[in-house]
């Protein structure tokens, strides 16, 4: 893989709550490659989102972030507002878990189209008109012109995902955020989405970083994934490499936990016990106490992220052990 | 074509809150006798009539006179011009200035709200109208002293419901969203907080415009408002308190156009209320 090839670097990012009490984000590294689509895999409260909206510095004011956020060579977080305002919506576009909410109920589908085009393109009246018609037909919403006039509350759920994928779309980003786009839809719809956000990858030639609990929407979607645990990467590779090896104790109860069609009937695995609180993440390897694996050192040293093979990392004292236990998917 | 335009016309009425359809004909007469009070007055609101001193309700004087034999109809009428142009004046400014302050200060919080939050409980610490009869007695009576003294005081009011709903809604994902978008602060506060959280100031505003008429006229009463001659409901009522018994006319019939112009007010805030939350 090309070093130019890299839209996104994210570096040691650190986000804290509380002044500083509580990590959400720890020491989170991770690449972003042109054209791929990078799975942010972990269950609820594990920092995936948080890593996202940290990127994207759209935390509260009682947040701190460091570490560093590398686009196209320089750091988001050395950056400006004015600077900031560029890059946001411009060159990396959001989208929300809830499309409810993250639309403005108050104005139409096409102020809101032609809003970001106002502010992040030259293009005038007429032009961003026939730009959110355009961007109407790429997202697949039909009747493109009766519909720009609608307010969101006329849309259905998936319809107004699709909306707000046009909105982010509106000026060619790079590279498209996606924070569990599809958790609030129906699975038939679902399926629409991912598969419209696929398409646009390859037609507009973008990244996407998608975040997601699912570790389904990971295989029909993603190229690599990176598995979050308690705020901290614990496990990336490609998808096959990963869902044919897992290398982590975490990651493995994970793809053990999901159901599969078309296999003989077998007991699904279970992670027992819940993740950890922000206050409370155990020492040492923070997922030792649920590990079946775990041995005397998890509990005290703290494993670190290492490279087994190319873009393959995992943090775990006994991933041999896991990885001779093969894929619960297998 | 008028056959055609009426039925449309009471059609897009009929979905409406009664209270709204009913108190927005009230104002919109009161504004239209505000506008052209001598098509309503049958004299003069100023001409004596030494023939018609203290003189009650007949034909030719359907409200009667008053001891200088004034037509209490006419003064009432024209005294609409002064009042509606109270409830707007005394209140236009305070929530457009009032509405900005809140929004800035609801959405930046920290400091601004803190010392914003000072000057709100300095300002409710004192009666409404105590204060304003302070800052009037200090500029002097008169009509637009009374604007400028509600003016200072009133804004206040629209700028916390402003706050406290922007507070609420800058939270909201479509406000990340906003930022995430790369739009200014001042875009998302204007352009995507504010037109959802307008409401309950809109639905303030129209009470504000009702307590603004009272007050008018109780400054006008006191003698710190409009002044006399001046045909104000306030100075009408004033006029006539020496009469109470003998001649009731003089006074009831402005307090009359008081109650009705209130609730005509108050009748549009409520069914404003009920139509903008029905539509969310």
């Amino acid at each position: 893989m090309n070093v130019s090839d890299l839209v996104l670097e994210v570096r040691n990012l650190t986000t804290t709550f509380g002044g500083g009490r509580l990590t959400a984000v720890n020491d989170v590294s991770f690449s972003v490659m042109a054209g791929e689509v990078l799975g942010l895999v972990g269950e609820s409260g594990s920092g995936k989102s948080v890593t996202l909206r940290s990127i994207m510095q759209l935390l509260p004011a009682s947040s701190a972030i460091s570490g560093q956020v590398f686009w196209q060579g320089d750091d988001l977080m050395e950056m400006s507002n004015s600077e900031l305002r560029v890059v946001r919506g411009g060159q990396i576009s959001m989208i929300f878990q809830e499309p409810t909410t993250a639309l403005n109920p108050v104005l139409s589908v096409a102020t809101q189209i032609e809003e970001n085009l106002k502010v992040h393109t030259r293009l005038d009246r007429a032009g961003r008109a026939a730009r959110a018609r355009d961007l109407m037909d790429l997202v697949g919403i039909p009747d493109a012109k009766l519909r720009l006039k609608e307010y969101p509350h006329q849309f259905s759920g998936g319809m107004r995902q699709r909306v707000m994928i046009a909105i982010a779309l509106a000026s060619d980003p790079a590279l498209l955020l996606a924070d569990e786009p599809t958790t609030a839809l129906d699975v038939t719809i679902q399926d629409q989405i991912l598969n419209l956000i696929l398409d646009l990858r390859d037609e507009l030639s973008m990244s996407v970083v998608l975040v997601t609990h699912d570790l389904g929407v990971v295989a029909a979607t993603c190229d690599r994934v990176a598995v979050m645990y308690a705020g901290r990467i614990v496990e990336t590779g490609t998808v096959q490499q990963v869902f044919a090896e897992p290398n982590h104790a975490y990651t493995r109860g994970l793809l053990g936990s999901v159901p599969h069609a078309g296999t003989e009937r077998t007991m699904l695995l279970s992670i027992e016990g819940k993740p950890p609180g922000l206050s409370e993440i155990p020492l040492g390897c923070a997922f030792n106490p649920r590990c079946e694996f775990s041995t005397a050192r998890c509990g005290v040293d703290r494993p670190e992220l290492e490279d087994i093979g190319p873009g393959r990392q995992v943090a775990c004292f006994n991933r041999d052990a896991v990885a001779a236990s093969g894929s619960p998917i297998g | 074509m008028t056959g055609v335009v009426i039925p449309s016309v009471l059609r897009s009425l009929r979905g409406l809150p009664n209270s709204l359809v009913v108190g927005g004909t009230i104002l919109l007469l009161s504004v239209f006798v505000g506008i052209f009070p001598s098509l309503f007055a049958p004299y003069d609101p100023n001409a004596f009539d030494y023939n018609e001193l203290l003189s009650g309700p007949s034909l030719q004087h359907p409200m009667g006179t008053d001891n200088f034999g004034r037509d209490v109809l006419s003064r009432v009428t024209h005294a609409y011009k002064i009042d509606m142009q109270i409830a707007f004046f005394a209140t236009v400014v305070p929530f457009i200035f009032g509405t900005t302050i809140g929004a800035l200060v609801g959405y930046s919080g920290g400091i601004a709200e803190v010392l914003f939050g000072r000057v709100v409980d300095a300002v409710i610490t004192f009666p409404f109208l105590v204060l304003v009869i302070a800052i009037v007695s200090v500029l002097g009576p008169g009509l637009v002293n009374m604007y400028i003294a509600v003016g200072v005081v009133g804004w206040v009011f629209y700028a916390r419901i402003i706050a406290a709903e922007i507070k609420v809604q800058k939270r909201l994902d479509y406000a990340d969203a906003g930022r995430a978008m790369g739009y200014t602060h001042i875009r998302i506060i204007f352009f995507h907080l504010l037109p959802n959280s307008i409401t309950p100031a809109l639905v303030y505003w129209m009470t504000d415009m009702a307590l603004c008429i009272l007050l008018g006229a109780s400054l006008g009463y006191l003698g710190l408002g409009a002044q006399p001659p001046t045909a104000e409901w306030g100075v009408l009522i004033a006029d006539g308190k020496n009469f109470m018994v003998t001649a009731w006319w003089i006074s009831v019939f402005p307090g009359l156009a008081i109650v009705l112009t209130g609730l005509g007010f108050s009748l549009v805030g409520d069914g404003l209320a009920e139509l903008l939350r029905s539509k969310r």
